[in-house]
This record gives structure tokens, sequence and C-alpha cells, in this order.
């Protein structure tokens, strides 16, 4: 009798998610294998991703290299944040998710406002008689936006681990006879894995799919996998070969994320939803 | 004397695949005390789970005064649940606590001269009834605590309280003392034998702890992989253990094998003893049970065995000694000292020799050649917590 | 150690605030170009309350997550009770289908649900404008779902099951234990998750971007579409407004959950 009531209240739902998250997807491989013009079934939309490549290579270096900044900016604040004293804890975690409810696209428009060749950066290094620098429309610049917009999906999740590791454990090393150092190494990073994973992903997704932030930031020799997904559905009208990158898309984040996992092995509750 | 009021016919669980009851047949009477008792998944809570409606059984069926509630839910059942870790809502303060079941009780409207209409309890009525069972468990002024800011026996108490004031016909207790220090756990054991004779309902109480069981109850039911090993009166079930694991469970056993030559009279260790027991097969082979504290120790000329003392350790009433016959180590309990190596003469009259048929456990236990062992994982069991 | 990590977490929170204050100071300058401050005024504070397009395309922004969050808490919710009582092999296969949303890509997420709608709309239907509000809330809603469902579900895995039965022993029926006593329990979770949800969808972009319509547009699309068009001061404006009242709300939020963990600590250290 219970068994029914739990399928009774989860078939709705189960429902939804079929009709509006795996259903899309098939018709998203039904556009990806159909010809734009005739609508018959075509194999010329998968054909044609091979010329587009270099650019989803483009996308997979910038995005790890992203996320590999993030980490190393990331982890100090995350450790420095789980050893402060509770109020402190929760004001500076507060901090850290402040941005991530303001508006992302408003906020990459202020480092458009900082980098440009005429903008704030470049005009107060000219008062001290440097440059001007090229700094927009650079591989530099669409990197800095990344992670300037997705370090705090790195921070949260380290936070959340290394809070949870229990001071005994430190205190235990310490016992048997490792210095700070040793400490840090054997016993810290090891527990904060989970959460250096899940922080990686986080980055990683976001910013191998994003198209804004290269759009504003960088130049013509900068486009990602995003841009040209997002230019075959809003300029270049050719939605099929959009549909069959979005494909191509999905399963690149799909192999990613779980060779991450496999790294990590189980990890239950890793990762906070942010 | 006093009626039956719950029967489990036939009762068979199971969770994925995994027999957890095997044809249950128990009868529960009114006003009694029963307690399930057996070890960790040896299917008592289980068992508590059906009477309460928590879990439906595979097969069989639940009888409560002739009527069957396989398909009764908890809430329409004339039952209430102490739980193992008492299951407190959080959220609210012991009066609410205890309230709780009575704010959902309807009753027939005295107003109404067709008995028909159901009101509900008014607030003067639930406030009275309250009050007079927190002062029954001893919690007066306690009323606007929260759970999480009472100690263990506190919890428990508002636990028991919130129960019983509903009044049920029955009342489960689900290893309701596992969490508590011992000696705030004796003391609830008499305060529920009380509570239980004041109030005349009827407990079933579930525990792995035989202390416990045959302290409190007027019946025991000894329980193991499914199945129910021994019903009795307390003094029975020690006295007579059916088999060597009821033997071996409650209490300390020896259990040795024999054969039964003919009515009184059994053969081990190459002697014929006298014995109270009858009715078994002519030569059949048996266990034979001997409790360690009706060991007699004399002169080694006087024995009818003669035995060397392997070890002893002092246990505050009396020793503990380990003696080793012909290869094979007892356990007796005495008030004496008997150093590591003395040679010492046991008798056994009669009525210390209980003889059971083989069963499957026999040969599982009653052997104390590695005592310490043994004794480790006695004192080990004791903390466990059931399922 | 310590003080290096202290000196690299202020340059980060630096960092992180830089363009948020080039963004604060941008509102009070008179001039337009947001890299050369002219003058202070609150000129665009003015205008953006007198012309009043912007608040609308706020609004807009807010029906649409208001009603998704609150639609997906309710649904969610009931869903997670049931997912958590369903079978575990079940139970898996409902969780794998609530994390595609989460690991998708926005863009793939975007594109699937705008080809969806197209395909069933103007294929099926043959509707011209199959992209409308309903779509909109629709998407919102199927990506605010996995929120709610992640952060409930634990909550109820923590909770002890033998609250519900206890609550039915004592004569509740499966509803009234759920709303007496579960619902206490993961009521935290339920919260966390529905603030979750709004906040995403109040500033999604990417997947809106794909699926409204041009009848319906919420601020952050109408934002996007600034890089075409010139940008207006004014929204600097609203952008500092918007950022004290979610810098209010935290703090509020912080101070009401240090004053329960306090009033926690106080009545457990009453008790023993």
């Amino acid at each position: 009798m219970k068994k029914n009531n739990a399928v009774l209240l989860s078939a709705p739902y189960l429902a939804w998610m079929v009709a509006f998250t795996l259903i899309p997807l098939g018709v998203v491989a039904y556009y990806a294998l159909t010809d734009p013009s005739s609508g018959a079934f075509s194999l010329g939309n998968l054909a044609n991703l091979g010329m587009y490549l270099p650019v989803l290579w483009q996308s997979i270096v910038y995005s790890l290299v992203s996320a590999c900044i993030c980490l190393i900016l990331g982890y100090p604040v995350a450790y420095f944040i789980a050893h402060c004293g509770p109020f402190a804890q929760k004001f500076l975690y507060m901090l850290v998710m402040l941005p991530m409810c303001m508006s992302f696209l408003l906020r990459t428009l202020a480092w458009v406002g900082l980098l440009q060749d005429t903008g704030i950066i470049n005009s107060l290094l000219g008062k001290i008689g440097i440059g001007p620098l090229t700094l927009i429309r650079t591989p530099g610049a669409v990197v800095l936006g990344m992670v300037y917009n997705y370090l705090p999906y790195m921070i949260l999740p380290l936070y959340a681990t290394i809070v949870k590791i229990d001071r005994r454990l430190i205190e235990a090393a310490e016992d048997l006879g490792c210095n700070g150092v040793q400490v840090f190494l054997r016993v810290v990073l090891p527990l904060s894995v989970p959460g250096i994973l899940s922080g990686m992903t986080m980055v990683f997704v976001p910013s191998v799919s994003t198209f804004y932030i290269s759009q504003k930031l960088g130049g013509t020799d900068t486009v990602l996998i995003g841009d040209v997904i997002e230019r075959q559905f809003k300029q270049g009208n050719n939605p099929n070969l959009g549909a069959a990158l979005s494909l191509v898309l999905m399963l690149l984040v799909l192999v990613c994320t779980s060779i991450l996992n496999r790294f990590g092995g189980d990890q239950e509750e890793g990762g906070v939803v942010v | 004397m006093s009626k039956e009021l719950i029967r489990l016919r036939n009762i068979r669980m199971a969770f994925d695949d995994e027999v957890v009851l095997n044809d249950l047949n128990l009868y529960i009477n009114d006003k009694e005390f029963l307690t399930l008792l057996g070890p960790s998944g040896c299917g008592k809570t289980t068992t508590l789970r059906i009477i309460g409606g928590f879990t439906t059984p595979v097969s069989g069926d639940v009888l409560f005064n002739g009527v069957r509630i396989n398909d009764v839910p908890p809430y329409r059942r004339q039952i209430n649940t102490v739980f193992q870790k008492y299951a407190l809502f959080p959220h609210m303060n012991v009066f609410e606590n205890v309230a709780f079941g009575l704010r959902l009780k309807k009753i027939p409207d005295p107003a109404d001269p067709t008995g028909k209409r159901m009101v509900k309890l008014s607030e003067a009525e639930i406030s009275s009834r309250v009050m007079e069972m927190l002062e029954t468990v001893s919690l007066k002024g306690f009323e606007s605590r929260k759970p999480d800011a009472l100690s263990g026996g506190q919890q428990q108490r508002v636990a028991i309280a919130r129960a019983l004031v509903n009044r049920p016909k029955v009342l489960l207790l689900d290893e309701p003392l596992a969490a508590l220090d011992l000696r705030l756990r004796k003391d609830m054991q008499n305060e529920l034998k009380r509570i239980q004779q004041a109030t005349g309902i009827t407990f079933i109480y579930v525990t792995h702890d035989q202390e416990e069981a045959l302290s409190m109850s007027d019946t025991v039911v000894v329980m193991d992989k499914g199945r129910i090993q021994q019903i009795g009166r307390p003094e029975d079930i020690y006295n007579e253990p059916k088999n060597a694991f009821v033997a071996d469970f409650i209490g300390e056993s020896n259990i040795l094998d024999g054969v039964m030559l003919s009515d009184y009279h059994v053969r081990f260790f190459g002697r014929v003893f006298d014995c109270v027991d009858k009715g078994f097969a002519p030569n059949e082979s048996v266990d034979v049970v001997i409790r360690p504290e009706d060991i007699d120790i004399v002169p080694q000329a006087q024995g009818h065995l003669v035995g060397t003392v392997t070890s002893i350790t002092f246990k505050g009433l009396n020793y503990d000694i380990i003696v080793e016959f012909k290869g094979f180590k007892w356990l007796i309990q005495t008030t004496d000292y008997h150093p590591v190596g003395a040679v010492i003469g046991i008798r056994l009259n009669p009525e210390d020799i209980h003889i059971m048929h083989k069963s499957e456990y026999s040969g599982m236990f009653g052997d104390y050649s590695s005592y310490s062992a043994e004794y480790d994982e006695l004192t080990e069991d004791a903390g466990d917590e059931e399922e | 150690m310590k003080q290096a990590n202290r000196v690299i977490t202020v340059l980060i929170f630096v960092f992180l605030y830089i363009p948020m204050a080039v963004l604060v100071v941008a509102s009070f300058n008179t001039g337009k170009d947001i890299t050369e401050f002219e003058g202070f005024t609150f000129q665009q504070y003015a205008r953006l309350f007198q012309d009043g397009d912007l608040l609308e395309l706020l609004r807009n922004s807010l029906i649409v997550s208001v009603l998704a969050s609150a639609a997906a808490t309710v649904f969610g919710t009931v869903a997670a009770v049931g997912i958590h009582n369903l079978n575990p092999r079940l139970r898996k296969t409902a969780m794998t289908l609530t994390n595609i949303p989460m690991t998708n890509p926005d863009i793939v997420t975007g594109v699937s649900l705008s080809l969806l709608f197209v395909f069933v709309g103007a294929r099926l239907l043959g509707q011209r404008n199959s992209l409308t509000f309903w779509t909109l809330l629709i998407a919102h809603i199927t990506f605010n779902l996995p929120y709610v469902i992640l952060n409930v579900m634990p909550k109820l895995k923590q909770m002890d099951a033998s609250l519900t039965d206890a609550a039915m022993d004592l004569g509740c029926t499966p509803v009234q234990a759920f709303f007496r006593v579960t619902l206490y329990e993961i009521m935290p979770g339920i919260v966390s998750g529905a603030i979750m949800a709004f906040t995403m969808s109040l500033d999604d972009f990417v997947i809106s971007y794909f699926v409204s319509g041009l009848d319906f547009v919420t601020l952050p699309v109408e934002i996007y579409s600034y890089t075409k068009k010139p940008l207006q001061p004014k929204i600097y404006a609203m952008f500092t407004l918007l950022f004290l009242l979610i810098l209010a709300l935290m703090i509020a939020m912080n101070l009401i959950q240090i004053y329960g963990d306090k009033k926690k600590t106080q009545s457990r250290s009453a008790g023993v």
C-alpha cells in the first residue's frame, strides 16, 4: 500500500521530467539527424562536425585552464573561510554567494569596461606611463571572464568539504608526526578530493558551454562551441547543425564529468548544489 | 483465566526474498506482559511492527479480539507504540508531544442523543489528561521543554506518556530501555512493571536483554532466525529450556552430549546419572544442560566427576571458574576460591540435570573451551542495537 | 601559511567585487560611458523609475521566477516524498532523471526545450509563435525542480523514519502525518530549495534566451540584447538597487539563522 502511494506521488514528477528533459533530448537527436531543407533523414549534420573540432578543442582547453585556475585561487579561500569563527564563516560564505545572485551579464559587461583599450585599467596604466595594452579580445580575457564568473562555484563546494573534515584527524596526524605541510598533503588534501571534483565540474560545465563570455571578452579567434551553437539557432538559422553540435557538447560534458567522478569513486554528497 | 486479545496465525514475512519470519504462531492474552526476546535480526522487531500495523505480512493473519486486522492501518488500531529511539516530535514541546494523539481523537458528541456525531476532545479535557499522565511519569513542570532539552530518561518517559495517554488496549515497546545507562534501566524496569500493573494494559515488549525479559514479563517468547524457539513463563524458560539455543541465550549453560537410557536415567561422560526428565525414546541422543550455578563443588573423593581448574575470574557475587573434565571445559559459579591447577570434584543432583531433544542448535553452544572469547562476545552483545 | 591565505582571500574578494563596484559607480555617473566618471548624479535612479520599462522587465522576471519556484517547490516536495519511498532501483532511476538538467550545460537544456516547443507547437499544433510565456514557465519549472528535490531528499533521509510511524501510531492518517510531522522536519530543505530555485530562475539567462518568445521577455534576456542596442545607464541604477536588496536579504537570513542557533544551544544547555 505504501509502495503504491510512493509511485502515485512520484509519477507526475517522473512524467514531467521525461517530457521536458528526456524527450527534448530525443528531439535534439531528431533534428541532428535530419536535413535542414528537406527534413529527410540525413547524416550531413554529423559529417559537418569535423569542421568544428578545433573550436571544440579550444573550448575544452579554455575551460580546463579556467577550472584549474579556479582551483588554485579557490582552495586557499575555501580553506581560510572554513577555519574562521562561525560568525565570520557565515559572513564570508554570504560574500561568496552574493555575486552569484547578481546578473552575470552586467558583471561581464563591467569587465569589458575594465579591459577595453580605452578602459579603466588602461587609463590607470596610462597615468603611470604604461600601455595602452591589448587586454580585451584575447584568450586571456576569456579565461579571466570564466574564472571570474565561476570561481564561487569552486569555492562553495570546496568550503563545504573542508569544513566537514574532522579536526581530530588533523590532530591525529600531528600526533603521529606530520608537520604542517605533511598534514595538508596527506590528510586535508585527500579528504577534500570530493569538493575539488565537484568544484571542477561546476566550473567546467558552464565554462565549456558559455557563449556570452567569449562574445563580450573574446575576439574572432576565441570562438567557443557555445558561440557556434548560439549562432546556428539565433543567427545562422541552421538548427539542425546546432542540434548536432549540442549533442556533441552534451556527450563531451558527460564524458568529462564521468572521468572526473571516476577519479573520486563514489561521492554521495561531495558537492553542494548552489 | 484471562482472555486472548491478539493472535498471529501462520505469519510469514520477507524483505526482498530474505525470510524474516517463518510461519509464526503466537497469541497474547489481555492484560499480559509479554516479551519477545532474541538476538539482533531474529525477527522480534518485525513481529512488533506487524502488530502495530507498520508492516503487512506476506501471508498469515493478525487477529485482534478475533477480528482480522491485517489491512487496518496503524492509526485505526487501539494499539500504541513506544519507539526504540523514542521518536519524539522535535518541533513540539513535551505537552504537545503528549497531547498529539488526543488532538486527533474523536469521540461521540455527548450532546447528540443519537451518539453518531463525532467531536474532538475539549481543550480542558486534553489538558487535564496530559497533565495527569505527566504526573504519572513524574515529568510535571517539564511541559514546555523541547525534547532535545531533556535527558535520555526523561525523553523515555515522555514517549511512554505520549503512548499511554491514549489509553490503548495494547502498548508495544521496542527496546525502550536500550539507550539508557544501567542504573536508569533498572529503575525504568520497575517503573514500567508498575505502570503495566496499575493500568492493566497489555504490554508487548521487545528486548535482547535476557535479564530484562525474565524480571519483567509474565510470558517470554524466545525467537531466533525468524522462528519462535520457546514460549513460557520466565521460570520455565530458564529451568526447562527447549533447545541449546534457548539454554545458551537465557543465562549461562554447560551443554553436553548424552544418551537417555530410559526415563530418569541419562548417560554422559561415561557415567549414568539420575535425572527428573522422562518421555524420551530409549537410547535417544540428547543435549544435557547443566547450569553453572547448580554445580556443587566437593572434595575429589566424593565427586561424580573430577576436574582441574584452568581459570578463575572474580565476578563480585561469585567466582566464574573453568574446570576441565576429560578435555571438555565447564563453567562453574562458586563462592569459594579455587586456584588455577586445583583438582576438584563435583556433584550433580538429579534436579540440576536438564535434558533437551537434539536440535539444529546442538553442538553450537555450551562449550567453554574458549571461555574468554565467548565472554567478550557476551558483553559486546549487551551493548548491541537491534536490527 | 594562514597569513598567506588571508592575503589571497582578501585579493580574491577584491577581484570578485571590483566589477560590481564599477557598475555601482557607473550608476552615479552623469556620462554614459562606464569607463569615464564625468560627474556625480542621481539622474539614473530618477530615470529608472520615470521610464518604467526596466521595471516592467524586472516584473516579468519576478513573475516567472516566483511562479516557477513556487510550483517547483510544491511539486518537487511531493515528488521527493514519493521518490524517497520508492524501491531502490526506481529511486535510482528517478535521481538519474533529476540529475540530467543539473549536469547538462544550460545551453543544451535551452536548445533542447526550444526545439521541443517549436517541434510540438509548429509541426504538431500549427502555431506561428510557439515560444510564449507558458513555454518559458515550463522551462523554468523544469530546471527548478532538481534544486528542490536535491535539497529535500537529504532531509527526508536524515529524518528519523519512526517519526512518521509514531504519528500514525497516535492516530494520524498518512496525509495528516505529512502535514503535522514530516513537513516540519524537512522544512529547512524545502526553504533552501525554494530560495535556490528562485534565485536560479530570476538570474537565468541562457535557458530563457532560447525558450522565450517576443511577447514575454525577462530582464536578463533584454540585457543581452543591449549588446546590440546602446546600453542605457539606468540599468546600473537598477543593478545597484538589486545589489543592496539582495545584500539586505542575505544579512537578514544570516541574522535569523544565528539567532535560531543561539536559541537552540541555550535550550540544550538548559536541558541536561
